[in-house]
């Protein structure tokens, strides 16, 4: 496995900007995934990696070597599609063969090869069968499969748990973390689903409109979001955003707005009043909505069932306070 | 349309479309300059010298009362044959778009006289309706000879054409009808319309993009394909009755050597096409919207 | 679905059947025949079981006036000719729609619409001027100028465009990063996915070139390049004398390869046409 390195990448599509300038270095066996809302050029940077398009400026290197302008047959990428991309008419061995076929090794290396594979996804009954007989679960695999069988120097991963119903996702997700770790395989991974980003990544990369707002590891950025956007597309539910009008702060600047985890709201007796309008019981804990005296909307989180009152009173812990610029939108 | 993945490289595109556009430019394009040029002049009996002549030969063409008797000819001709074997192949896809015993077999022996050449059809419609030998015809009495009598000269040819083309209509009706949701059918049955109601409200307004694309095959059909059989059945005759626009062409054409006046011909055949084909892709996006 | 409907699809679906069947059962039944005896008009619809050998002697039948090559020659004739034309258009239309489809080039629309143009000149509209040109390329009476200018038309490339644009960018996008280059992907990928509309196309394309009639009447003006189809239209015409029996027998060979076709492919040819003309 090896290191991918990115240079001031830059993409437009016209007038648009698609990726505005990223660096990136990502470590041999690395994790890296990247989220972010649709069309903030997410799987434009996964495909100019994989070749599928050509940067407007910027270098990509592959293992040392500039790949920028190769053909995507010669760079030794392999990429997992959302939708699988299985070939449809060659069988679930033919498939995960094809690329070792084209590479021109022998038959009895691609059989050996192909049934290793199988074994580690457990995918041997299935080696005879088309893509049509398999269900989504199984597909999902194959298409793993056929990228594992290359020994890429280099894995993508675009979507490829969301046509996945929810209860297989949480399963595929976990099966994907444990191999990519045990093969030590260096991933670049693009979802939306911040959840699956949290829980796969070495190394998150929160994207909003061509540009990476922050690259961190997934507990660096929960805690100490860079920006405004960030801490609001991580976490869930997402963190709650507060003018300082409330009376309940000190020290803070004029310009600036206060986040907070629902998490991390307490109970305080002596704190705001806050009036409650919904109630979502998840069981292990609960979702609590309520207006504070000063009109703003705030959402906690607490262990345990409903609290079965209309009023809490609620204070903010200061080591909790999150304190973002207004105007930038920069983390003070 | 366009795709987002694509190789790269000019030449090899350039190779692999060539063989198509080389014979796109010899065998279309050539010939129909070539048309053109030759209806727009005209050459002195030894061939020696070529003068331009303008729209003569249309004028010429259009002044020409056998042309448009033929016109009208091919009119009435393409018209009866359309109408015929679009309307048999709706009463049989009709019929076979059910659960009835047999409907397998039945759809097979409906389908392969489509693959008749129109120049046979009318041979084996010799067998059937020749005066002498002809299984129906020898009992039409003395009245009956298509080797005579224009009208029925006519009335065959269309039988013959029109007996060809049913499996077609039939093959794109019996794909149109069973495109309609069973739902739709069903909703229609518990709202009270059954057999001819239900056929008139909902199958047939459901049809009609179908039905409008037959129409314009089974027109260029008519027009065009079915050279064979009237040569083979009457050779344009009794006494041109069934001298259709292109049985015009290759009588004037190579036969009379006429190379102007056939040249005017071709033109306004080819604008004729295009009127037709124009046509069929207007109600093609209708179709592709529905 | 009641009863009563049920016997009137019956009998309008017999009906159908026999309108299509009666007339080659006359021709079938006939050809076993006495050929005076049809010349008398005394067709009877019962075949003779001692006249099938007719079907075995028109094959070596070489005609009564023209005295030209034998029928299994025309057959042959046609069978090249539908063959090369099937062939040939979907060799040329599958290279041209995956050269439109899967590239960018100069030109590209320019040459598209040119194709496309072809569609409105069908070949017996242009059937003169192709003649004159196809004289001035000595092609007359050649197995080329049979089947050249009925290869070149629009139809078929317009049907592989349309199945090529269905196959998903992500299946191109795996196999280029699985090291395909657009000749691997043309062999391994877009062949393989589209059988079904060449095994169509292929029924359709046969049955067209076997089935035509006024463009070799020009072409093919020295019988050994008669194809069956003219060979028939010869027999009966007026001046040619040929036994009843024999123009039959001959007949029923002429029309049995396209129809055996049609049937054995019925299933792809039906979805196939449908798409075609979509």
């Amino acid at each position: 496995m090896a290191t991918l390195e990115l240079q001031s990448l830059t993409k437009n599509f016209g007038a648009t900007s698609v990726l505005k300038s990223l660096d990136l270095t990502l470590a041999s066996g690395e994790m890296l995934v990247i989220v972010g809302a649709s069309g903030c050029g997410k799987s434009t940077l996964l495909r100019l990696v994989a070749g599928l398009e050509s940067p407007s400026s910027g270098r990509i290197i592959l293992e040392g070597e500039d790949i920028t302008n190769r053909d995507p047959s010669k760079r030794d990428i392999a990429m997992v599609f959302q939708n699988y991309a299985l070939y449809p008419h060659m069988t679930v061995a033919q498939n995960m063969g094809y690329a070792l076929k084209l590479r021109g090794e022998t038959k009895e290396e691609i059989a050996h090869k192909v049934a290793e594979t199988a074994k580690l996804l457990g995918l041997g009954e299935l080696l005879t069968r088309r893509p049509g007989q398999l269900s989504g679960g199984q597909r999902q695999r194959v298409a793993m499969g056929r990228a594992i069988v290359r020994e890429p120097k280099l894995f993508l991963f675009d979507e490829p748990l969301s046509n996945l119903d929810a209860k297989l996702r949480v399963t595929m997700r976990a099966e994907i973390r444990r191999l990519q770790q045990r093969l030590g395989i260096t991933s670049l991974y693009v979802t939306h689903d911040q959840v699956e980003a949290m829980t796969m990544a070495d190394r998150l990369i929160v994207m909003e409109a061509g540009r990476a707002s922050q690259i961190a590891t997934p507990m660096e950025i929960f805690e100490k979001p860079a920006n405004l956007f960030v801490a609001q597309f991580i976490g869930s539910p997402a963190m709650n955003i507060l003018q300082p009008a409330e009376a309940a702060f000190a020290n803070i600047p004029a310009n600036a707005v206060i986040g907070i985890r629902p998490e991390h709201v307490a109970l305080d007796d002596n704190g705001l009043e806050l009036l409650i309008d919904l109630v979502e019981p998840l069981g292990a804990e609960t979702l609590i909505y309520g207006t504070l005296p000063s009109g703003q909307r705030l959402t906690l989180r607490r262990p345990g069932g409903p609290p079965g009152v209309s009023t809490l009173r609620v204070s903010f812990p200061q080591d909790a306070l999150h304190i973002f610029d207004t105007t930038s939108g920069m983390r003070l | 349309m366009e795709r987002r993945t694509i190789f790269p490289g000019k030449l090899l595109p350039m190779l692999l479309i060539a063989p198509q556009l080389a014979l796109t430019f010899v065998f279309f394009l050539w010939p129909a300059a070539r048309a053109v040029g030759e209806a727009v002049t005209a050459t002195n009996a030894f061939g020696t010298s070529t003068i331009f002549v303008g729209i003569d030969n249309f004028t010429a063409l259009f002044a020409d009362s056998q042309y448009w008797s033929s016109v009208w000819r091919t009119l009435v001709f393409c018209a009866s044959v359309s109408l015929i074997a679009m309307v048999l192949g709706m009463l049989f896809a009709n019929f076979t778009d059910r659960n009835l015993r047999g409907k397998n077999w039945y759809r097979t022996f409906l389908i392969w006289p489509y693959a008749v050449a129109p120049a046979l059809s009318a041979v084996v419609w010799v067998f059937m309706a020749d005066p002498q030998i002809g299984v129906i015809g020898r009992y039409l009495g003395p009245n009956w000879n298509y080797g005579l009598n224009g009208a029925q000269a006519m009335g065959l040819v269309i039988a013959a054409c029109a007996w060809k083309q049913v499996s077609y209509n039939f093959i794109f009706y019996l794909a149109a009808l069973q495109a309609i949701p069973r739902s739709l059918v069903e909703a229609a049955t518990l709202d009270g319309a059954r057999g001819l109601t239900r056929f008139r409200t909902i199958v047939w307004p459901l049809l009609w993009p179908t039905t409008m694309f037959l129409l314009v095959v089974n027109l260029v059909y008519a027009a065009f394909d079915t050279f064979g059989a009237i040569y083979a059945l009457t050779g344009g005759g009794p006494a041109g009755a069934t001298e259709t626009l292109v049985v015009k062409v290759y009588e004037d054409g190579y036969i009379g050597n006429d190379i102007g006046g056939s040249a005017a011909q071709s033109v306004a055949l080819m604008v004729l096409v295009v009127a037709l084909v124009s046509l069929q892709f207007r109600f093609l996006n209708r179709r592709v919207q529905s | 679905m009641n009863h009563h409907n049920n016997y009137l699809a019956h009998t309008v679906l017999i009906f159908g059947v026999l309108l299509f069947l009666l007339p080659i059962w006359v021709m079938v039944a006939g050809a076993t025949q006495d050929a005076a005896a049809i010349a008398r008009g005394d067709i009877s619809l019962i075949p003779n079981i001692h006249g099938l050998g007719i079907f075995w002697h028109a094959l070596f039948f070489k005609g009564v006036a023209s005295a030209g090559y034998p029928v299994w020659h025309m057959l042959l004739v046609s069978f090249t000719m539908a063959l090369g034309i099937a062939v040939g258009k979907i060799a040329i239309s599958l290279t041209s729609a995956f050269a439109v489809v899967f590239f960018r080039f100069p030109f590209r629309r320019v040459m598209f619409w040119t194709i496309f143009l072809t569609l409105m000149l069908p070949v017996e509209v242009r059937i003169i001027p192709s003649f004159a040109v196809l004289s001035s390329l000595h092609l007359v009476n050649t197995y080329g100028g049979l089947t050249l200018p009925l290869i070149a038309s629009a139809t078929a490339t317009l049907l592989f465009r349309q199945v090529f644009t269905a196959i998903p960018d992500e299946l191109v996008e795996a196999a280029r990063l699985d090291g395909a280059g657009p000749l691997t992907f043309l062999r391994d990928m877009v062949l393989p996915v589209s059988r079904a509309n060449i095994a169509a196309l292929f029924v359709i394309l046969f049955v067209y070139g076997w089935n035509q009639y006024l463009w070799p009447l020009l072409v093919a003006s020295t019988p050994a390049y008669s194809t069956i189809v003219l060979g028939i239209v010869q027999m009966i015409s007026p001046d040619e004398m040929t036994p009843w029996n024999m123009i039959m027998a001959t007949t029923t060979l002429a029309l049995m390869p396209p129809i055996v076709v049609v049937i054995l492919l019925q299933r792809a040819f039906v979805r196939g046409l449908t798409d075609v003309d979509k």
